[in-house]
Formats: structure tokens, C-alpha cells, sequence
């Protein structure tokens, strides 16, 4: 048989990795076919939603939903007392803390979900909630962790023994009655004696403020009990919709097999659809109670207010270095508001998260973090807003410090860097704080991106820029932004990484289809990240067959295999890595086919792009199609019918994407506005499997780095009232805010990921907002700046000129 | 979000119009394009048992230029006051400042009418005028009047339009001179932080006449007489223009928000007036 | 509750009679009622245009318009700007330019884009930038969707040529 395609053709074909292949998403999505939750429509559904606290901290004195119940259409009003006795009016948070579904005899923050109407239509149950009565006594506020852990005002009584003692918390012994936990890494005193010794040293306290993942759409679900076979079916906003299933089960007593949870299509997650929600339980109660399917979707306000805000970590960083700027030392304390419960989604032996990653990509022989989780009368959560677990917080923190250290040594901040980075040859390399980095090559990635943007140039020009503003001659500064960060991601080796006990490996179960297509599930769920493509293109070279011929299904747990779902950019380094796996099986399997159909020694085939060759004469083989119709319809001594393969990974370490980051950025000093003139973004995230897709999370996580770092914040007055409730305040930059982006990358592959791949989707935030922040403190750095905190909105940035003397 | 039920009334005519608002008294509200109205509803923050809209209603939705003013039906849309190629001829900043109002699907629907007639401080259309020293027609049961802009607004949300009459026109006098309308906002769809409305006559180098007002800087739009006043004479030069900020800034009462506390509201009201002054003083 | 009223329109060609209450949004009218689900709900105070549809050759939020508003309109939406075997040029451009990630703000953005195109065909990046400022879009960083506006609007231009 005569071959008429080139081998690159074949290559190309099967539009595998590394290869920009357009999204099989977008079909449905550009038609308007997509299938989010708010697209349900059952037969006789229910629509579910809530009373809500307005007072941050409260005692409720009464419920009466009397007048609810006679609101036409209201069908039952659920409160904490009908829970009860199910034992759901409390439940478990992810951080072993537990929360309130209904507010059982107190609130904790504004927002608070007090009662759930359940009404025929979403009208019938807005008019119920606001007729159901509730009489509140206003409680003293506590929104400052300092201050809370100084009040003796008790938020959760719960917490507190009978004798007035403090029981241990989820992670270890508590100090206050409103203090959650101490989580400590590296080594207090020798960190503390090299500071005390060292030729240089600065502190800085740095405020990262509270923001939220904010995605475009709201979390929501459908319940459904079918009462007849005893199956609950929960369509929603999950991000982990497996975890959901075993928690439903666990605080439900329904059998986890008959359970069904789907993930449908999902508008963004960014973080908010990690957790589990009352509006899920309630929910679920309510469709148990009237034997009805029951919806319920967040509206904008609610989502802002209540579900999963991110951040809120007030920092001290102490960093020493030579006279020369070789950093010796880094110590780090945090004050980590955590709002009314601890519901962090972080792995449960890290409840400050991967914070212990803030010696940043530096080579910082000694280091010591603190962490001090403070209750206080705001919203719970703490979830990782587009970065891994408390990513964000600590390269923020390890880019402000490097920056302020430049300022003490009087170097440049680039300079700084170059002599401070882990050397290529030291990888893999162990961190003072307990990480193994696979890999890495800072300098090159640092060069390249410093080349690029004419750094030189740009500080000449800057320093024009001061002289002439000196002179009075313009009122604009500019500003050049520097970050170079490491993340970790891909959580995680089983042995350290668990929630609520379940271990995060990821899975993958292929399919081979007789004529040569497939179906692979996995345990993960896109929301947006495009996995239906990718994923199919790990496959596409792994067992050769077309991309175009592999279905990927994710986000139903009837089918799919049990993984720990899509946040802290897992999906690539632990699902990716299940994906090639059980490719690989898929391969070996079709090895000994092609071999008993060419009739040679297993040994004596070689896989090639998308056959098997003998070895030595590529003109006889056997094409994957050829081998999967053999798999089916010839039997083959010795094996059994079938092409199938499941691959459970349980990664060895995580991966660690780094990249180097340049923002140019020019400030009007009298009103504070901003101009980003130039933003340059290398990336290096091993393998790259679909470098459009690449691309694309790279423009999205830094346009979100941009909205943190300029103005996007959950705000809170003394009252513990939300400021910043609707889209009007909180800050959702539209086309026009947003600057054109340059993406560079540099390949350093994962030394121990199967194709090499380290994840992609949360390295432009994480990066970008110390980038961001740093250009503008950089502006100001010549008239005397050493940090301000973010947000950097118009108004902060003109009290920074302000209390520089620059409008004087 | 749902609003609270209400009636829906779109009648045919004023007289339609005015009888349901005299029989409903300030239970009910007319509404023009709604943008301002119904999120105010879906909040439950408006309560609206009656609700009057104004669409079918004709005669407000025409833009009328003749020699010496301008009328501006109250249904006029900012997407027809920015499309609209005589008035970009005859006044130039009405579009300047309608593009610089919330974004483009709610320019298509938010009215000129509803603007003006809502009250809300954080209205661009208010300040303008004001500027621009515009009467609006309003209609009631005993017949029409006339109310000069800058005697219109008597604080957030209420102005000297009665509960039972509707504005229906925006008459301005045929603007003279150079013009800007300067905005500072934190991102598109936003209110102003500060936004300031300059008309500015020149005459033989000097300023002949300047007319000033700026929007979302007191419960009501300010129009200072005195700032214009600051300029009539000068040249346009510094001290005119410190002149002309000390005068607004005394006419002003900012109050703190998310956009930023009283001190900076106030700069930025000072560096924004400058602007818009030197850019209509450029064109004049 | 209050009196039902009469109200009919005209949704992507098809004439729709019903009766609903004054309060119904139409974008409920649309999603629930029609189950035409393109048109999203993102952030119900007209901020972030994920509700876009063409009324009466406006872009409109119809999170912010009541269906008795909108009695005897046409209306586009999503659904109604191109087939399966007949795709408009913005809908095959917005996936040849990866103009989309998680796609809920997509039908409203490619809804907005067909108004901004039909006033603008030929739109410099500010003017895109400038229009399309009503819809917010959370993954992509709007670089791409400019792009994939770009370049349906030298598609439709060429295909116009062509036809001249």
C-alpha cells in the first residue's frame, strides 16, 4: 500500500499538541446553544431564594414567615429551625470549619442567608421574601481582624466552650476567641538571628485587599429528587462537581450512588464555584420536601456579597540582603481575614494555602511565614480568585518586597532580580519554605523579556520624564512595572494535598469507538478554559487519532471518572497528566494489536504519529483506525476484546509555571488616572499544547490582574455594610479600560508531568497584579514612594502624589 | 432581581398621560426609556405601583432647530442627539457630552427627558443645562410652563417638576462660542467623579462671556455664575482660571463615595474645569 | 400580583402572542417563556450586556425593559443572526479568533457587534473599543473579540465588493 501522505501531513492531521486548533466550544457558544444552569427548565420546577441579612452582625429574635405563606404562589419558607432536625441547618466548609445554611439565632455578616422562600415562579418568591418578617438586635461589628482578635466582642459563640476555654480549631489551638488558626512554615529563629545580623534589611506592611472572582455568571443549581427511584439529580455551577457529590452524600445520608451531580456549561468560575453554598443545600432540602424540582440562582448582588471573595491579607514582610543585594533572609506574618466562617478553599493541611511559595523565584536561604486566620463580620470564603491556592498574596508579597529592597540598596529593581534568582543549574530546588521547584530558567526568560521592552531605554526615558516634571513641565509620571513570579499549581500529590479528606489525583477514562473515534472523560470541568479542545490534542498525540474524531465530556458524575475538578490551574498538570496516561495505555494495548496483525514481535513495532510501523520498514503497518476496528471485530489470542483505558494520577510534585512580566505605564498625577501605554508578558508554562488558548488565558488573567490592581475591591464600612454591591462599584474593566497585550513565552518543561506541561490559566494574574501595582509605585518611586496599597484607583493614586507633595 | 407588581399604562396621548397621573397622584411615575427607573425597581429601592410609559405618546421625540434655539423632545434618545447632524452644527457639546453618558446599548434607550427630569445628581444632562441655560416645558392638568434649569433642581431626586406634570421639552437657547464638556469617571458606564460644561464667547482676544456648570459635585447640578464671571474680561490666562476654580469650588459640597473622599473630589473638580475651559477657550 | 396584560411581538421572524405580567423582564420573557436562552443574565443593573438584543434595530439590555415595553417590536436575538448552515461572519470569526472562553457574555457581545458593524462597517480598534464598551466579558481580555470584529468586518466588506 503506497503512502501518498507525508508524515507531516499526518502530523498535522491529527492537530495534536502544540498545534492552535480552534475550539470545538464555540460552535454552541456563538449560536447561543450553550447549556448553563439558568437554562434548565423542568417539568414543575420550583424556584428557591433568600432572605438576607442587611445587618453584618445581629442577633435574630424571630422569624415569621406568616406573611410569606400568604403571598400567592409561596409554597414553604425554610428557616434554620425546619433544618434542624435533618441536621443541615449547619455544614462543613472545605477548611474544617462548619457554616450555617439559615442563620441559627444569629447573623455574621450583611447578606447573610436568613430564610429560603420556595414559591411556583422566581416572582412569586421575591414578593415572599419580602414579606417574611424578621426581627434582628443589632450586635457590635467587628470588619478589622486586628481589631477582632483584640475584641472581646465573641463571634462564634459555637466555637467557644461552656467554661469560656477555646477549644482547638480545624487546624491546631486557637488564641482568641475570634482567632481561627496559626499555621507557621520554615525556621523562626534562624530567620529571626539573619535578620538581626544582616548589612540590610527592610520591613513593610502591605494591605492585598478583599476583591472577588466576580464571574459573568452568578453560582446557582438545580435540584431534582425523583422520589420514585430515590435519586437526586443536582445540576450546577460546580467547579468540582465529584467533591460535591461525596459532600452531598456525607451531610445528606443519601447513598453516593444515587446521587447525580452535572456540571453544565459554566459562565467563568475564576475560584467562586469551588465551594458548597446554602443556596445548594437549601435547595436540595426543598425539592426533598416538596417532591419538586427546585431552582436557585444567585443574582449579582447576592454573588458579590456573600459567595467566595478572595484575598484580604494583611501582610508584614521583613526581607535582609548584603550590601551587594544578595537576599539572606525573608519573614513574612499575615493577618488573614477570614469573614464569619472559615470557609478557605484551600487543601486541608495548608489553610493559608501555598502562601509558603512567597520566596517568590528568588534563591532566599532562610525564611520564616506566620499565618493568623481572624474571624471577623464579613462574607466567607477566602477562595483562590484566577491563581492556586494564596498564590496571589504571596508573589505580591515577595514583588513588593524585592521592590522595596531596591529602594533601601538604592538599585535597580531589574538588577535586584537578575542577582537573586534560582540559577538554572540549582533545579530542581528546594525552597526555605518546604517546596521542591521542578524546574526553571529565570534568567533567560528575565534577558529576553528586559531585551524586548528596551529596558534601558525605557529608565532613560523615565528619568526624563522626573526632570521634566520637576521642571514643570508636564504633570505626568511614568512608571515601569517589573514582576517575575513562580507559581505552583497542580495540586496535588496526594500525600500533601487533600480536601476534606479527598485526595487531589484527577482521572481520565478513554473510549476507542470500532471505526476510529473516541470519547475521553475526565474529572475535571471547563469553565471556559477550553478542555474539550486541549485535551483531545494530548490524546491526538498520544494515540494517534485526529483530535477531531475524540469527544471530551467532563461534569457529569454518572460517567465521569471521580477527579477533584478545575481550580489552582489543576486541570493541565493532574487531569492532563491522567489524559496522557491513560493514552498510553490505550497505546500499549494497540502495540501487541499492530504487532499480531503484522504478525512480528510486540518488540518489533514502533508507534509513529498515528500507526504502528515495524521497525526497519515503514511500509508495513497498521493505522490507530486499522488497529481499533481490529480491537473490536478480530479476536486476538490472548486479549481480550476492546480499546479502553482509565488512568488515575496522583502527580509526584506540583509544576511550576513562572514567567516575566513588564508594564509601562503612564499617571496623571492630578487626577490619578492611569494610561498602560505597553504591557509585555513572557510565559513559560512547559509544553505548550494549543498556543491560541494560551494566549487567550493570558490576555483574561491579566485583564482580571489589571481590575484588582486599578480598583476592583469588596469594600466595607464600620457598619459592615458592602460598598461595592453592584457593577456600578465594583470593577469589571469594559473594552475601553484595556490595553492591548504582547505574549512571549519560553519552553521549560515539567521535568516529572508526562508531556512536559505545567499549566497556563492563573500565571497572567498572579504575575499581573504585582506588575501592575509595581508600575505604579515605580511612577512615584523617584518623589519618594516605598509602597502604597491597592487598589490603585484615581483617588488613592492622587493621595500618593498628594502626600509626595506633588500637588503643591 | 423583580421588581414589586405594578399597573402598566402606555396611553396614546398627554391627555391620557395627565389623567392617570392626577387620578394615581405620586404613586405613579412616567417613564421614558427607563434605564434609570427600572434598575431603581428590580432594587426595590423605586416603589412604583403605577407606571405610565410614555413611549406611544407623541411630540416629544424631535429635535427642532430654529434661528436663535434648540428643542429637544423629551424622548429624544443620547444615540439621536449623538447621530444628529444639525445639532452636532449647532451644538456641539450635547454630543460631546452624550457620548461620555453610561454606554452604548443605554444610550439607545435613555432619553434626554429622563435625564434631566430624574433628579439624580449623577446625571450628565443636568449640568449641561445648566451650562447652556435651558428651559424645560413641563405639562400638567392646568397647562404647560416653563422652568429655567437653573431653577429646576432643588436637591437628589426632587426638583420644582410637580408630582402631576411631565416634562416634555428641552428649549436652549442657540449656544454661542467654544465649548466642552470634560468628564472624569472611573470606567465606562460610570458616573461622573467630576464633570464640568463650558460655553465660552470670545471677542478680540478676551473672553466675552462664559457660562459654567458641573454635574455630580452637590445633591444638584452646580451652575456657577460667578466662575463664569471669572473669566469675562481676561484672557483666559492662570489667574482667570484660579479665578474661576476658587469661584466653583466655593459653589460646590462634594460628599465622600467610592469614587474618593471630599479632598480629592474637590482637586479633581478644580483640575477638570481648567481642562474643559482651556479646551472650549481653544475653540472659541 | 397584578392584571395580566396582552402583549405581542415579533422574536427572530416568529410572531409571539401572550399575556404577562407588567413586571416581566424581557429577558425572562425571552429565556423562560420563548426558552430562546442565548440572551444571559450577568449583572441585572445594565452594567455588563450579557441580556443584548436587537429591538427595533437598538441594541438594548433587556434585563432593563419590561415585555409589555417592548409590545409590538421586532426583535434579534442570538438565535435569529445566523443558522447552523448559514453563520454570520461574527460568529465565525469570533471562533477563528478565539474571541470567546467560558461564551455566556458571547451572545450578547456577537448580538452588539452586528448593530456596531451595521452603523460602523468599517470600525478602527477605538471605535470597536468604544462600542462594544457595553458588554463585559470576564475571560478573554477583549483583545480577541476586537480581533474577531476586525475580521468579520473585512469579511462582510469583501463579500459586499464581491456582490457589487
Amino acid at each position: 500500500m503506497k503512502d501518498e501522505v507525508t508524515r507531516e501531513e499526518r502530523v498535522d492531521n491529527l492537530k495534536g499538541l502544540g498545534c492552535s486548533r480552534k475550539r470545538v466550544e464555540d460552535a454552541r457558544f456563538t449560536q447561543g446553544k450553550g447549556n448553563y444552569v439558568d437554562d434548565i427548565k423542568l417539568d414543575g420546577m420550583l424556584f428557591g431564594d433568600f432572605v438576607r441579612s442587611p445587618y453584618a452582625h445581629a442577633r435574630i429574635k424571630s422569624v415569621n414567615s406568616e406573611p410569606a405563606l400568604k403571598v400567592p404562589g409561596v409554597l414553604a419558607v425554610l428557616t434554620a429551625d425546619d433544618l434542624r432536625p435533618l441536621g443541615l441547618h449547619w455544614m462543613p466548609t472545605l477548611a474544617g470549619d462548619k457554616q450555617m445554611v439559615l442563620a441559627d439565632g444569629k447573623v455574621l455578616f450583611q447578606g447573610q442567608e436568613v430564610a429560603f422562600v420556595v414559591a411556583e415562579d422566581r416572582y412569586a418568591a421575591a414578593d415572599g421574601i419580602e414579606a417574611v418578617e424578621v426581627e434582628y438586635e443589632e450586635l457590635p461589628v467587628l470588619v478589622n481582624p486586628h481589631e477582632a482578635l483584640k475584641s472581646d466582642v465573641v463571634l462564634r459563640e459555637d466555637l467557644v466552650a461552656e467554661d469560656g476555654s477555646l477549644p482547638d480549631g480545624a487546624h491546631g489551638p486557637r488564641k482568641h476567641h475570634n482567632h481561627i488558626f496559626t499555621w507557621e512554615a520554615g525556621d523562626r529563629e534562624p530567620t529571626e538571628e539573619v535578620l538581626a545580623n544582616a548589612d540590610v534589611v527592610v520591613e513593610q506592611e502591605m494591605y492585598y485587599h478583599r476583591t472577588h472572582p466576580c464571574p459573568l455568571e452568578t453560582c446557582g443549581c438545580v435540584a431534582s429528587m425523583d422520589k420514585v427511584n430515590g435519586k437526586l439529580t443536582l445540576w450546577g455551577t460546580f467547579q468540582a462537581p465529584h467533591a460535591i457529590r461525596t459532600v452531598v452524600s456525607l451531610i445528606s445520608g443519601i447513598e453516593e450512588h444515587n446521587i447525580r451531580v452535572v456540571s453544565p456549561d459554566i459562565g467563568g468560575g475564576f475560584g467562586n464555584k469551588v465551594g458548597a453554598y446554602p443556596g445548594y443545600v437549601c435547595s436540595v432540602v426543598a425539592s426533598i420536601v416538596t417532591g419538586k424540582p427546585v431552582k436557585w440562582i444567585e443574582d449579582r448582588m447576592d454573588n458579590l456579597m456573600t459567595t467566595a471573595f478572595a484575598r484580604d491579607y494583611h501582610m508584614t514582610g521583613k526581607i535582609s540582603a548584603t550590601k551587594e543585594g544578595k537576599i539572606t533572609a525573608l519573614k513574612c506574618n499575615v493577618v488573614a481575614d477570614h469573614g464569619g466562617f472559615d470557609a478557605c478553599a484551600d487543601p486541608t493541611k495548608f489553610p493559608a494555602g501555598f502562601m509558603n511559595i512567597c520566596t517568590g523565584s528568588y534563591d532566599i536561604p532562610t525564611a520564616f511565614l506566620e499565618v493568623d486566620g481572624v474571624y471577623t463580620n464579613k462574607a466567607p470564603g477566602g477562595v483562590s480568585y484566577r491563581c492556586s491556592f494564596r498564590v496571589t498574596e504571596a508573589v505580591y508579597l515577595i514583588e513588593r518586597m524585592i521592590e522595596v529592597l531596591a529602594i533601601e540598596l538604592n538599585m535597580d529593581a531589574a538588577e535586584l532580580r537578575r542577582i537573586n534568582f534560582i540559577k538554572k543549574e540549582q533545579f530542581p530546588y528546594k525552597a526555605a519554605l518546604g517546596w521542591e521547584y521542578d524546574s526553571g530558567d529565570y534568567h533567560t526568560a528575565w534577558d529576553k523579556a528586559l531585551k524586548t521592552v528596551d529596558y534601558a531605554g525605557l529608565r532613560a526615558e523615565q528619568a526624563q520624564r522626573v526632570a521634566d516634571f520637576k521642571a514643570g513641565k508636564t504633570r505626568s509620571i511614568m512608571g515601569i512595572g517589573l514582576s517575575f513570579f513562580t507559581e505552583i499549581v497542580g495540586a496535588g500529590p496526594v500525600k500533601n494535598c487533600d480536601i476534606l479528606g479527598l485526595g487531589m489525583f484527577d482521572s481520565c477514562e478513554i473510549r476507542i469507538h470500532p471505526t476510529g473515534s473516541a470519547i475521553a472523560r475526565l474529572g475535571t470541568i471547563s469553565q471556559g478554559q477550553g478542555h474539550a479542545t486541549t485535551f483531545a490534542q494530548i490524546l491526538a498525540s498520544e494515540i494517534g487519532l485526529p483530535a477531531d474524531s475524540i469527544t471530551i465530556e467532563e461534569g457529569d458524575t454518572d460517567t465521569a471518572p471521580y477527579g477533584l475538578g478545575t481550580y489552582g490551574s489543576r486541570s493541565t498538570p493532574v487531569a492532563g497528566a491522567a489524559t496522557a496516561m491513560a493514552g498510553r495505555k490505550i497505546r500499549a494495548k494497540a502495540q501487541m494489536i499492530a504487532a499480531y496483525l503484522l504478525e512480528v514481535h510486540d518488540n518489533d513495532v514502533e508507534f509513529d504519529v498515528d500507526r504502528f510501523v515495524v521497525k526497519g520498514a515503514p511500509e508495513k503497518f497498521k493505522t490507530m483506525k486499522e488497529i481499533a476496528f481490529a480491537a473490536y471485530n478480530q479476536a486476538i489470542p490472548g486479549l481480550e476484546p476492546g480499546l479502553e483505558a482509565v488512568s488515575y494520577y496522583d502527580p509526584p510534585n506540583m509544576t511550576y509555571p513562572f514567567g516575566a512580566y513588564v508594564c509601562v505605564m503612564d499617571i496623571d498625577v492630578d487626577t490619578g488616572v492611569t494610561d498602560i501605554r505597553r504591557f509585555y508578558a513572557l510565559d513559560d508554562c512547559g509544553t505548550r499544547i494549543n498556543p491560541m488558548i494560551i494566549e487567550g488565558q493570558v490576555h483574561g488573567g491579566l485583564t482580571e490582574a489589571l481590575a484588582v490592581a486599578l480598583g476592583q475591591e469588596i469594600a466595607y464600612d464600620k457598619q459592615g455594610n458592602v460598598k461595592t454591591g453592584t457593577l456600578m462599584d465594583f470593577f469589571l474593566p469594559t473594552a475601553w479600560e484595556v490595553p492591548n497585550y504582547e505574549t512571549d513565552f519560553t519552553v521549560t518543561p515539567s521535568p516529572h508531568h508526562p508531556i512536559g506541561a505545567k499549566g497556563v490559566g492563573e500565571s497572567p494574574h498572579v504575575g499581573g497584579v504585582p506588575c501592575f501595582s509595581n508600575a505604579v509605585q515605580d511612577a512615584f518611586r523617584p518623589f519618594g514612594n516605598k509602597h502604597t496599597n491597592m487598589p490603585h484607583d484615581h483617588w488613592r493614586i492622587w493621595q500618593m502624589a498628594s502626600k509626595l507633595g506633588m500637588h503643591d | 432581581m423583580i421588581p414589586a407588581a405594578f399597573e402598566y399604562y402606555r396611553p396614546k396621548d398627554m391627555a391620557g398621560v395627565l389623567s392617570l397621573l392626577e387620578k394615581h397622584g405620586d404613586d405613579a411615575r412616567v417613564m421614558a426609556g427607563g434605564h434609570s427607573l427600572i434598575p431603581m425597581m428590580k432594587l426595590r429601592m423605586a416603589d412604583v405601583p403605577h407606571l405610565i410609559d410614555l413611549q406611544d405618546v407623541g411630540g416629544m421625540s424631535d429635535i427642532e432647530i430654529s434661528g436663535d434655539s434648540i428643542k429637544i423632545g423629551a424622548l429624544v434618545t443620547q444615540t439621536k442627539i449623538i447621530d444628529h447632524a444639525g445639532l452636532a452644527e449647532a451644538a456641539p457639546i450635547l454630543s460631546e457630552a452624550a457620548l461620555q453618558i453610561a454606554d452604548p446599548q443605554v444610550r439607545y434607550m435613555g432619553t434626554v427627558g429622563g435625564n434631566v427630569a430624574n433628579g439624580d445628581p449623577g446625571n450628565d444632562m443636568p449640568g449641561l443645562m445648566q451650562c447652556l441655560n435651558a428651559i424645560f416645558t413641563v405639562i400638567g392638568t392646568d397647562g404647560e410652563r416653563q422652568i429655567a434649569a437653573r431653577d429646576f433642581y432643588e436637591g437628589a431626586y426632587a426638583t420644582a417638576r410637580e408630582d402631576d406634570e411631565v416634562l416634555t421639552a428641552v428649549i436652549i437657547p442657540m449656544p454661542k462660542g467654544g465649548y466642552a464638556y470634560e468628564k472624569q469617571k472611573r470606567k465606562i458606564g460610570d458616573y461622573a467623579t467630576a464633570a464640568a460644561a463650558v460655553q465660552i464667547v470670545s471677542g478680540g482676544g478676551a473672553c466675552v462671556s462664559a457660562s459654567i456648570a458641573m454635574t455630580n459635585l452637590s445633591d444638584v447640578p452646580v451652575f456657577s455664575a460667578d466662575a463664569g464671571a471669572a473669566l469675562v474680561g481676561t484672557s483666559v490666562d492662570e489667574a482667570a482660571l484660579k479665578a474661576a476654580v476658587t469661584a466653583m469650588l466655593g459653589d460646590i459640597d462634594p460628599t465622600e463615595d467610592n469614587r474618593g473622599p471630599v479632598a480629592f473630589k474637590n482637586h479633581v473638580a478644580g483640575i477638570i474645569l481648567r481642562r474643559a475651559i482651556a479646551r472650549a477657550w481653544s475653540r472659541a | 400580583m397584578s392584571k395580566k396584560m396582552h402583549v405581542k411581538l415579533k422574536v427572530n421572524g416568529k410572531e409571539e402572542e401572550f399575556l404577562a405580567e407588567p413586571r416581566e423582564l424581557l429577558i425572562y420573557t425571552l429565556r423562560e417563556r420563548l426558552n430562546i436562552t442565548g440572551p444571559h443574565i450577568g449583572c441585572e443593573t445594565s452594567h455588563c450586556g450579557a441580556c443584548t438584543v436587537t429591538i427595533d434595530g437598538k441594541s438594548v439590555k433587556s434585563c432593563t425593559m419590561f415585555a409589555v415595553q417592548a409590545e409590538g417590536s421586532e426583535i434579534t436575538t442570538i438565535e435569529g443572526i445566523g443558522n447552523p448552515d448559514d453563520l454570520h461572519p461574527l460568529q465565525t470569526a469570533f471562533k477563528e479568533h478565539h474571541g470567546l472562553q467560558c461564551g455566556y457574555c458571547t451572545p450578547g457581545m456577537i448580538t452588539r457587534a452586528t448593530k456596531l458593524l451595521e452603523e460602523t462597517p468599517n470600525p478602527t480598534e477605538e471605535e470597536i473599543r468604544f462600542g462594544m464598551a457595553g458588554n463585559l466579558c470576564r475571560c478573554t481580555g477583549y483583545q480577541n473579540i476586537v480581533k474577531s470584529i476586525q475580521a468579520a468586518a473585512a469579511e462582510m466588506n469583501a463579500a459586499k465588493e464581491a456582490a457589487e
